[in-house]
C-alpha cells in the first residue's frame, strides 16, 4: 500500500469510529455543564444505535439514500426522549445522578431487544442495506495528497460532527445560554438569585446529551455494525464519557479526545493491515482506550475539575 | 408514632417500587399483544413451581448475594463501586484457573484455595480503583467503568493465548474443573430435583452473616460508615480516610469476587469466553440497592430477583412474552427506589401523621444525597 493510501486508510477509519464518540461527548459536556452527571450515555447510545436501525429497515424504500440521515435524526430525537427519564429522575425528583444513569444503562438494551423480539422475532435485526457509506467532496478530492488524504473516499458524518463540536464550543463560551448553562453548573443558588432557571437548564443540558448521544448511537449503528443487537453498542457511552473527561469539559477538547479515542477503537479493526501496529497484541489494541483514560485521569487531573455543582442537586429554597 | 411511621415509609418504598416496576411490566405485555396474567404466572411458575426451579432460582440468588454484599461495604464508604462485573470475573478466571492448575490436590485443600484464588483476584482488582481513589483522588466510578472493559478483554486473552492448550476444551472454553475443587454437592442437588444449586449458596448466608458483623460490630466496620458519613470529621477524629478508603474498596472486590467463584467453581465447573460484562454486577448492584444495603433486605431483594430471572426464562417459553421484559422491570424497580423522595414525600401526605407537615416539610428541604463531593466525575 502507498503511503498516502496508507494515511488515508488510517485517518478514514479513525474518523468514522470517532464519529458516535464525538457527538455523545458533545451530549456529556452539555449535561455535565448544567450540572448533572451523566452515566447514561451508554444507554442513550442504545436507544439511537435501535432506533435508527428500526427506522433504516422501515422505510429505506421511502427515502432511499437519505435514509440512513434521516435515521441520524430519529435516533437523536429517541435518545433525547430517553433522556427524558434521567432529567425527570435526576432534575425534579432528586435522584442520584450514578443510580439514575446505571438505571439508563440497564433499561435501553432490554428494552431495544425487547422491542426487536416482538416486532422481528428475533434478537438481533437484518442488516440495514442503506448505510452511511463513503463520500468524496468534490473539487476538493482532485487536489493532489491532501484530496486524496482528507476529502476522497472520506466519512462525511465526522466532518458534520466536528462542525458540531465548533458550534457547541461557541454555544457554550460565547453566547447568553452557554454563560447560563454554565452557572447552573457552577453555582446553582446563584444563578437562581439572578433569575436563571435552574430546572429549565438542567433538562435542557440533560436532552441535549441525548439528542447528541441518540445521533452518535444511530451513526454507530448504521455504519459500523449494520444491525441492532444487546451488543451493538458495548463501551462507546463509557468511552466518550471518558472523552469528556480528558477534553475537560470543553467541547472542543472533548472532540480531540474522541477523535484519539476512536483513532485507538479503529487500530483494533484496521492494525492487522499495518506494519509495525500488526505485531502488536491485538488484546492490548482492544484494551487501549480502556488504559489510557485511566492512566490520563491518574497523570493529567488527579481531583476531578469538573462544574462545581455537577453530580449535586438543586433544592430551591423556599 | 411517627418514628413507627417512618419506619413503615422507608419499608414501604421498596415494597412500593416493587410492584409499580410489575405494573408497568404488565401494561408494557398488554400494550404489546401479551396477556400479562399468563406472563405472570408462568414466571412464578417457571421460578417456584417445583424443586427443580426452586433450586435454580436458589443458585441464581447465590452470586447475586455476594455481588450485592460487594456493593454496599463500598457504598457504606461513600463509594460507587460500579466494577463489580470486572471484579467478579477475575474472581471466576481465577478460580478455575487455580482448579486446573492443581487438578489432583485433595479437596479440602484445593476448594478452599480455589475460593481465596478467586476471593484475592476480586480483592486486587477493587484495590486498583481504591488506590487511585486514595492517592489521586480519580473517580472511582469512572476507574472501575473502565477496569470492567480491560477485564473482559483480559479473560479472553489469557482463556486463548496465555493457557497452555491442553486447559482448553475448545478455543471458547476451558476444561471442566476436578470435583475437588468442585463446590456441587450431590445431595442438594439431588433434593431439588437436579439443579444446579450448590455449597455456594451456603457460603453466600455466610457472607450475609459476616458483612453484617463486620459492618456493625467492629471498628473496620464502624470507621468504613464513618468515612461514608463525613470524610473530614474522620479524618479530624484520627481514623485514616486513605486506608479507609481502600480496605473498603478490597473488601468489596473480596466479595464481588466471591460472586464469580460461586459461578465457576459451582454452576458452570469451567470458565468460558464472556462477549459482554458479567450480569451479576450490574444485577448486584441493583439488588443492594433495592435491599438498602441491609444483610436481611439483599437476602430477599436477590431471591426476589432471582424469581425474575429465572421465572422471565420461562415467561418467554411458557407466555411468549421475551426475556428482556424482565430486565426492563428490574431497571424500572431501581428506577422508583432512586426516586424514593419524591414516594416519600408522597407516602408522608397520604399517611396519617400528626406531624405530618413537619415531615413533608423535613423531605423537601433536605436534598436527596449531597455527599459535598461535587466536582463531577
Amino acid at each position: 500500500m502507498s503511503t498516502v493510501g496508507l494515511i488515508s486508510l488510517i485517518l478514514t477509519s479513525a474518523l468514522v469510529y470517532s464519529t458516535p464518540l464525538i457527538l455523545t461527548a458533545l451530549g456529556g459536556t452539555f449535561s455535565e455543564r448544567s450540572g448533572i452527571v451523566n452515566v447514561g450515555l451508554e444507554g442513550i447510545m442504545v436507544m439511537g444505535a435501535f432506533s435508527g436501525i428500526v427506522f433504516n429497515l422501515e422505510s429505506a424504500g421511502r427515502f432511499g439514500g437519505w435514509t440512513p440521515w434521516i435515521g441520524i435524526i430519529v435516533g437523536g430525537l429517541v435518545g433525547m426522549l430517553f433522556s427524558l427519564l434521567h432529567a425527570v429522575a435526576t432534575v425534579s425528583f432528586r435522584a442520584d445522578h450514578i443510580i439514575s444513569g446505571t438505571v439508563v444503562n440497564l433499561m435501553a438494551p432490554a428494552l431495544g431487544v425487547f422491542l426487536i423480539k416482538v416486532w422481528y422475532g428475533k434478537g438481533q435485526t437484518d442488516n440495514i442495506d442503506s448505510n452511511l457509506g463513503y463520500f468524496s467532496f468534490p473539487g476538493l478530492e482532485d487536489i493532489p495528497i491532501i484530496g486524496d488524504i482528507f476529502f476522497k473516499n472520506t466519512f462525511l458524518p465526522a466532518y458534520l460532527a466536528i462542525g458540531i463540536a465548533i458550534v457547541a464550543w461557541y454555544v457554550i463560551s460565547k453566547t447568553r445560554f452557554g454563560l447560563r448553562l454554565r452557572s447552573v453548573g457552577e453555582h446553582p443558588q446563584a444563578a437562581d438569585t439572578l433569575g436563571v432557571n435552574v430546572y429549565l437548564f438542567r433538562y435542557s443540558g440533560v436532552l441535549l446529551s441525548g439528542l447528541l448521544g441518540g445521533m452518535g448511537g444511530a451513526i454507530f449503528a448504521q455504519s459500523i455494525s449494520g444491525n441492532f443487537s444487546a451488543g451493538t453498542i458495548v463501551g462507546q457511552g463509557y468511552i466518550s464519557l471518558a472523552a469528556m473527561i480528558f477534553g475537560k469539559w470543553n467541547p472542543l477538547g472533548a472532540m480531540g479526545a474522541a477523535i484519539f479515542f476512536g483513532f485507538a477503537q479503529s487500530l483494533s479493526i484496521i492494525g492487522a493491515q499495518l506494519p509495525v501496529i500488526s505485531s502488536i497484541p491485538p488484546v492490548l489494541l482492544q484494551i487501549a482506550p480502556y488504559l489510557l483514560t485511566i492512566i490520563v485521569l491518574v497523570l493529567f487531573l488527579g481531583r476531578s475539575s469538573g462544574p462545581q455543582a455537577s453530580g449535586k442537586n438543586y433544592v430551591k429554597s423556599k | 408514632m411517627n418514628d413507627r411511621n417512618a419506619r413503615i415509609r422507608s419499608i414501604l418504598v421498596p415494597v412500593l417500587s416493587v410492584i409499580l416496576g410489575l405494573i408497568i411490566g404488565a401494561i408494557l405485555m398488554a400494550v404489546f399483544g401479551f396477556n400479562p396474567v399468563i406472563g405472570y404466572q408462568s414466571m412464578l411458575n417457571a421460578s417456584l413451581g417445583n424443586l427443580r426451579s426452586i433450586g435454580e432460582t436458589l443458585r441464581q440468588a447465590t452470586p447475586l448475594i455476594f455481588t450485592a454484599l460487594g456493593f454496599s461495604i463500598a457504598n457504606s464508604a461513600g463509594f460507587f463501586n460500579i466494577g463489580l462485573s470486572g471484579q467478579a470475573l477475575c474472581g471466576w478466571l481465577a478460580s478455575v484457573s487455580f482448579a486446573l492448575v492443581f487438578p489432583d490436590l485433595p479437596k479440602v485443600v484445593l476448594l478452599p484455595l480455589c475460593i481465596i484464588a478467586g476471593a484475592l483476584a476480586g480483592a486486587l482488582a477493587a484495590a486498583v480503583p481504591g488506590f487511585l481513589r486514595a492517592y489521586f483522588g480519580t473517580s472511582e466510578v469512572i476507574v472501575t467503568i473502565m477496569m470492567n472493559y480491560v477485564v473482559l478483554y483480559l479473560s479472553t486473552f489469557i482463556l486463548q493465548d496465555v493457557m497452555p492448550e491442553s486447559f482448553r476444551s475448545s478455543l471458547d472454553s476451558s476444561n471442566r474443573i476436578t470435583e475437588n475443587a468442585s463446590l456441587n454437592m450431590e445431595g442438594l442437588s439431588r433434593f431439588f430435583g437436579g439443579s444446579r444449586v450448590n455449597a455456594g449458596l451456603f457460603l453466600a448466608l455466610i457472607g450475609l452473616v459476616l458483612v453484617w458483623f463486620i459492618m456493625k460490630k467492629t471498628t473496620l466496620g464502624y470507621e468504613i460508615r464513618a468515612v461514608g458519613l463525613s470524610p473530614n470529621a474522620s479524618e479530624y477524629a484520627g481514623m485514616s480516610s486513605k486506608r479507609t478508603i481502600i480496605l473498603s474498596m478490597v473488601l468489596s472486590g473480596t466479595f464481588a469476587g466471591l460472586g464469580g467463584v460461586v459461578e465457576g467453581l459451582g454452576t458452570y465447573q469451567n470458565f468460558f469466553v464472556q462477549t459482554e460484562s458479567l450480569s451479576i454486577g450490574f444485577d448486584g448492584l441493583a439488588v443492594s440497592l433495592l435491599g438498602a444495603g441491609s444483610s436481611i433486605g439483599i437476602l430477599l431483594s436477590a431471591l426476589l430477583f432471582s424469581v425474575l430471572q429465572i421465572g422471565g426464562l420461562g415467561m418467554q417459553t411458557g407466555a411468549g412474552v421475551p426475556f428482556e421484559i424482565v430486565n426492563v422491570v428490574i431497571a424500572l424497580i431501581i428506577f422508583f427506589v432512586a426516586i424514593s423522595y419524591i414516594m416519600r414525600v408522597l407516602l408522608a401526605k397520604i399517611m396519617p401523621d400528626k406531624r405530618k407537615e413537619e415531615v413533608v416539610q423535613n423531605l423537601e428541604s433536605t436534598s436527596g444525597k449531597q455527599d459535598g463531593k461535587g466536582g463531577g466525575l
